[in-house]
Order: C-alpha cells, then sequence, then structure tokens
C-alpha cells in the first residue's frame, strides 16, 4: 500500500484520536487481538468498559482511595472485599481503582459465582473483563500466573443482605479463598469498601419471585421497581475503599488443608475488614456527601 | 525405547485420521507390520498411501479373533464417530461404545499386547457453568454432557479406566484431542467455519482451542513408537473466543438465541439431519480450554497455538470469506484520509 494521500498533521489531537479510534475498530473487525485462556480482552477492557465505569467511579460515586501502597506492584496478590449493592457494582469499582489508582496500572482479575455464568451476556462481559468463576482451580492458577484476583466471600449473602444490615460482613463461607492464596503463598490483602450499601438500598425480598426467577433474592428498594428502568440508575452515595496491610502466606503453605489454619486467617481477614469499615464510615458520616 | 514394534493394529483406517497414522507408521522402518482393522473401505483419496497397510475388512465385532491371530504388540484405537451422519445416533453409539468395548475385550486377552494408545475428546470434560476455566487431565467432569459424542467419549473413557485395572502391564496412552482444524480437516467444526455465515448462540461467546490435524498425527506417531502411557490433552496453546475466530476468518456471525437451537439441534439429530448436534451446542456455549503441560512436557513436543493452527485453516478457505483483513486495512486508509481531506479544505475555508 502507498502512504497517506493527504498528510497527517503532526501534533494534532484529533487527527490522532480519529487514527486510533479508526486503528482500534479495525483490529476488532479483524479480530486481531489477544485474549487469554480465561477470556480476558484487555484492549476491550482498556478501551470500552474501563472509560464507561470511570464516569461512575469519578463522578456519579466520587470515589477516594486509601492503602494503594498495600497492594504488590508486580506478583500475585488475593484482594478480599466485603460484598453488598445489590449488584456488584462495587467489584466493578475495586477494578477501576486497582487500575487506575495503582502506579502499575494493574488489572484486577474477578472471581463471580456461577450463577453470573449461567446469564447470557453477562457472561461474556465477565469474562472479557477478565472475570472468572470463583472456583480453586482458577483461583490457584491466576495465582500461580502472578494475577492480583479479587474476591468476595460473602457472596450472595453480602450483596443481597437488608439495608438495616448494611456494613456488617455475613458469614465468609468455607474459607475457600485463603486456602488458594496458601496453596501458592499468596498475600491476602484485605480490603474495605464503603459507599457500595447506599446505591439500591434492599427494604424488602420478594422470594417467591426470586425463586421464580431462579435468583438468590429478588430486590426492593426505594427505586425497584417502581419506577422501572429509572430505579437502575445507583444513588449517587459517597465511595471510600481502603486497602490494608497484607496477611503473608508464604511460610503457611503446608497448612493449606488444615482446617483450623484456614478458619482463623479468614477470621482474621474479616476482622481486618470490619474495623476498617468502621473506620471508615466514621470518615464519612453523610452516605451522599461530597 | 527405539526398538523393533512387531504388529501395529490400527482401527479406522477408512478415514482421515487413521488412514494417515497408519501410513506413517507403515513408512517408520521401526515398526515392523501395520494391519488396518476397519469394515469400510477407505475414500478414494486416502487408498492411494494405505500402500504399505494391510486392511482386514471387519468391525470391532471381530477384533477378538484378529487381534489374537496377528498376536498384536500395540493396538491403536482411532475408530470414533463425533458426528451422527450418516447412519444416525444409534449407528454412532453402536461404533463408538460398543466397537470400544469389543476391542477392548479384545485386547485383554491378547497375550503379547504391549501397548493401547486411544484417540480421545476434550469433550471428556463435560459442560457445565461451574466448570473451572481451564481443564487438566485430573479434573473430573462436573455435569454430564448433553452431546451424545461427549457421553460415548465418558462411556469409553469408563471402559478404558476398567481394562488399565486388568491389564496392568499394558501401557495404555489416553489422547483427548482439541477439535481438529488445518487446511485438509473436514469435520463438522471445519465445515461450520467454512459457511459464510455462521450461526452463534445469542449472549455467548465461548473460548475456544483446537489442535492441528498434523500435530494430532505427530503425537499420535510418537504414542505408538514411543512409550507415554497416561492421559494427555492435546491442544494448541492459547485460546481463540468464537467470535475472534469468526472475524479472523472473515465470516458473519448471526446469533440466535439458544432455546430455538436446542430444540431445533434436538429436531435436527431426531430428524437426522444432524448437521449441528447438542455437541456443538455445548460448546458453543460453554467453550473448552484444556492445559496440555502434561503433554509438553512428557512428550518433548508443543503443538502449534490454537491462533496459528486457525490462520492455516483460513488460508485453506479463504475464497468463501466475506471481508478480508486487508479489506478492513483499506476501509481504514480510505476513511482516514477522507476525514484528513475534510479537515484540511475546513481549515483553509476558515483562514
Amino acid at each position: 500500500m502507498t502512504g497517506p494521500a493527504v498528510d497527517d498533521w503532526p501534533g494534532d489531537p484529533w487527527d490522532k484520536r480519529v487514527a486510533s479510534a479508526l486503528s482500534f475498530m479495525r483490529r476488532r473487525l479483524s479480530g486481531q487481538y489477544e485474549v487469554d485462556e480465561f477470556g480476558f480482552d484487555p484492549e476491550l477492557t482498556d478501551h470500552v468498559f474501563y472509560p464507561v465505569l470511570r464516569r461512575l467511579y469519578r463522578d456519579w460515586f466520587r470515589t477516594e482511595v486509601f492503602g494503594l501502597e498495600y497492594l504488590p506492584d508486580d506478583g500475585a496478590g488475593l484482594v478480599v472485599g466485603n460484598h453488598s449493592g445489590t449488584v456488584a457494582m462495587d467489584a466493578l469499582m475495586l477494578s477501576v481503582a486497582v487500575h487506575d489508582e495503582h502506579p502499575k496500572a494493574r488489572h484486577l482479575r474477578l472471581l463471580g459465582a456461577d450463577l453470573v455464568f449461567r446469564v447470557p451476556v453477562l457472561s461474556e462481559l465477565t469474562r472479557k473483563s477478565g472475570g472468572t468463576v470463583a472456583c480453586n482451580p482458577d483461583a490457584e492458577r491466576l495465582l500461580r500466573g502472578g494475577e492480583l484476583v479479587g474476591v468476595f466471600p460473602e457472596g450472595f449473602k453480602g450483596v443481597g443482605k437488608h439495608y438495616k444490615d448494611r456494613y456488617k460482613l455475613q458469614r465468609f463461607g468455607r474459607g475457600g479463598f485463603v486456602s488458594a492464596a496458601l496453596r501458592t503463598g499468596t498475600p491476602i490483602v484485605p480490603v474495605a469498601i464503603v459507599g457500595a450499601e447506599e446505591i439500591y438500598p434492599i427494604l424488602g425480598d420478594l422470594k417467591p419471585l426470586a425463586r421464580l426467577l431462579k435468583l438468590p433474592y429478588f430486590p426492593v428498594t426505594p427505586t425497584f421497581p417502581w419506577l422501572g428502568p429509572l430505579g437502575l440508575v445507583p444513588l449517587p452515595s459517597k465511595w471510600l475503599i481502603e486497602f490494608c496491610p497484607p496477611i503473608p502466606t508464604a511460610d503457611l503453605v503446608e497448612h493449606a488443608d488444615d482446617p483450623m489454619v484456614v478458619f482463623n486467617l479468614a477470621d482474621q481477614v474479616r476482622e481486618t475488614i470490619q474495623q476498617t469499615l468502621h473506620r471508615l464510615l466514621e470518615k464519612r458520616p453523610d452516605p451522599f456527601g461530597r | 525405547m527405539a526398538a523393533a514394534l512387531g504388529v501395529v493394529v490400527v482401527t479406522g483406517i477408512s478415514r482421515h485420521l487413521g488412514a494417515h497414522v497408519a501410513a506413517r507408521l507403515a513408512a517408520d522402518e521401526r515398526v515392523g507390520r501395520v494391519v488396518g482393522l476397519d469394515p469400510n473401505e477407505p475414500a478414494a483419496e486416502l487408498r492411494e498411501m494405505l500402500g504399505g497397510v494391510e486392511h482386514v475388512r471387519a468391525d470391532a465385532g471381530s477384533a477378538n479373533t484378529v487381534v489374537a491371530e496377528l498376536d498384536a504388540e500395540v493396538v491403536v484405537h482411532l475408530a470414533l464417530v463425533t458426528s451422527p451422519e450418516p447412519g444416525g445416533r444409534a449407528a454412532m453409539k453402536e461404533q463408538n461404545v460398543i466397537g470400544t468395548l469389543q476391542l477392548l475385550a479384545a485386547c485383554q486377552q491378547a497375550p503379547h499386547l504391549r501397548k493401547l494408545v486411544m484417540r480421545s475428546s476434550t469433550a471428556a470434560y463435560g459442560a457445565s457453568f461451574r466448570d473451572p476455566a481451564v481443564f487438566t487431565e485430573d479434573t473430573e467432569p462436573r455435569q454430564v454432557p448433553r452431546g451424545g459424542f461427549a457421553r460415548d467419549i465418558l462411556d469409553v473413557e469408563g471402559y478404558l479406566r476398567g481394562f488399565r485395572r486388568r491389564r496392568p502391564d499394558v501401557s495404555a496412552t489416553v489422547l483427548r484431542f482439541a477439535p481438529f482444524i488445518g487446511s485438509t480437516a473436514d469435520t463438522s467444526l471445519t465445515r461450520y467455519f467454512a459457511q459464510p455465515i455462521v450461526p452463534t448462540v445469542f449472549g455467548r461467546d465461548p473460548r475456544l482451542q483446537f489442535v492441528h490435524v498434523d500435530d494430532a498425527l505427530e503425537v499420535l506417531h510418537r504414542s505408538v513408537v514411543e512409550d507415554h502411557p497416561g492421559t494427555f490433552n492435546v491442544a494448541g496453546a492459547g485460546v481463540l473466543a468464537l467470535s475472534q475466530a469468526i472475524r479472523r476468518a472473515g465470516r458473519l456471525a448471526v446469533p440466535v438465541f439458544e432455546p430455538g437451537l436446542s430444540a431445533a439441534a434436538t429436531l435436527a439429530g431426531g430428524l437426522r439431519l444432524g448437521r449441528y448436534g447438542l455437541d456443538q451446542l455445548d460448546l458453543f456455549v460453554h467453550g473448552r480450554v484444556v492445559d496440555t503441560t502434561r503433554l509438553v512436557d512428557e512428550y518433548g513436543f508443543e503443538p502449534r497455538t490454537t491462533a496459528a493452527a486457525f490462520d492455516d485453516f483460513i488460508r485453506g478457505h479463504a475464497d468463501r470469506a466475506l471481508v478480508t483483513a486487508d479489506q478492513l486495512a483499506a476501509a481504514e486508509r480510505t476513511i482516514l484520509d477522507g476525514i484528513r481531506r475534510v479537515r484540511a479544505s475546513a481549515a483553509k475555508v476558515s483562514s
């Protein structure tokens, strides 16, 4: 092919933008991009998903982040957080925080419930943004590959809880995340997320409807389902995210199958998150303040 | 372990894979005698290469006498049917399950049998939403798959486990192949990608892995002339999303809702139209990715990557592409030049 018929405009920002957008579209349309074995598509995540989520993260939720120095610059880390907010918005905001605020712009690889992967479209969005099924083989494979993995051990008990139970950590399941960290000698970084509880406050749960739709719960919030699609707009709460000092596990590798060690470590992580939540809530007296 | 082998029996030589494996073994001086066991006559284009291969026209039912009479040292079992055509599902199951059962029974009786090499499939891992993203050889299937072939594979591997227990002296190699691809491969999946417009499942973009047919042949050949007991995943490293594969091939995807597809697949199976079965549907909803570390470590051989294998397929089927990468690049150039021209003239007018 010959050179450009028209000279490009050196230093012109719009010309660069147009050219890069066109080349992005060509790469997408011809399949010339890489997807890893979990289905993660870094190009799509960086150029499409993050820009959308960033609007929510910055302008809508006015998120502030503390303790970024506790995230490893490279190599594996298991980020364990509290879960809330009816839909897993906290997981998405956490991954924006890790990517945008960390100097190495790391991708957080989220572990999701298998229900997520049953739902068409949602399953593929999750995989393409780096998520995979929350199971030990996947968690350990990601950690062995030196990835930063994000997990919410409360699961649906956390996201689907009543508004009156906000910022009360639920049970941590069987502690599978701890054994994954122990088996791979990965440090555990607890993280406390404040703000997600107020975006869709659950006032009631229509259990028969949930059973009918095979959902873990069917939320009733001040706006949903009353306002129809408008009820899907999250309330603009103020978000604070704090990473806590990592808990090293390298010297505990041989205890990965010891239920006592696993349980105690899970409890330690849970306590750390709960205390950090209380501290953050004192910093934020008004959930919808600036 | 390159000692001369006596008699090698290969099943399924009337088909592409079996014929190529048998022909290559016959050409290898380390192998004494290659006998093909297949009730069908090989296709015309395969007959030529099978010059050095003796053909016993019998099905697995008479494997007992054949394997015993020949005093076989190695049995290579490749006679598996992956899709119901032309005989329908019943014939497919007959060949896959009953055929393997009879062959294994014959092998169990053969006193001098030293080695059994069996073709299996990554379909052995089933298909479930709770599946891990990557299967290792030790992953147990979590849910019985819907597809007939996948269910046959589970049965066949079950029989082989029994055989291993009863004849621990026989070295058994089980090769779980990812779907074959390449410019010469002809499977239901290559026929799928060869169409200009391809149906996909709405809201699903499965992760796919392929193995190039030539690499599959290499692994099979090494399994016979070298000793590699155990179960191995055989696939090209890396992953292609279905949408990505379709775009690379320059095809057009048409998403269809899954309930409609399931019904169509069931109906097609019942009417013996059998073009896409539930096997394909399972693959196109769940995807299938395997870990090949064990293969690479044991064989010292790395199949070409999934992307490279698929590229070879694209080269062989480029004539039916709707959009090529070159056309897209040209379109990009034209649009960019157009925008620059408009902006240049606009700048001139305003100055």
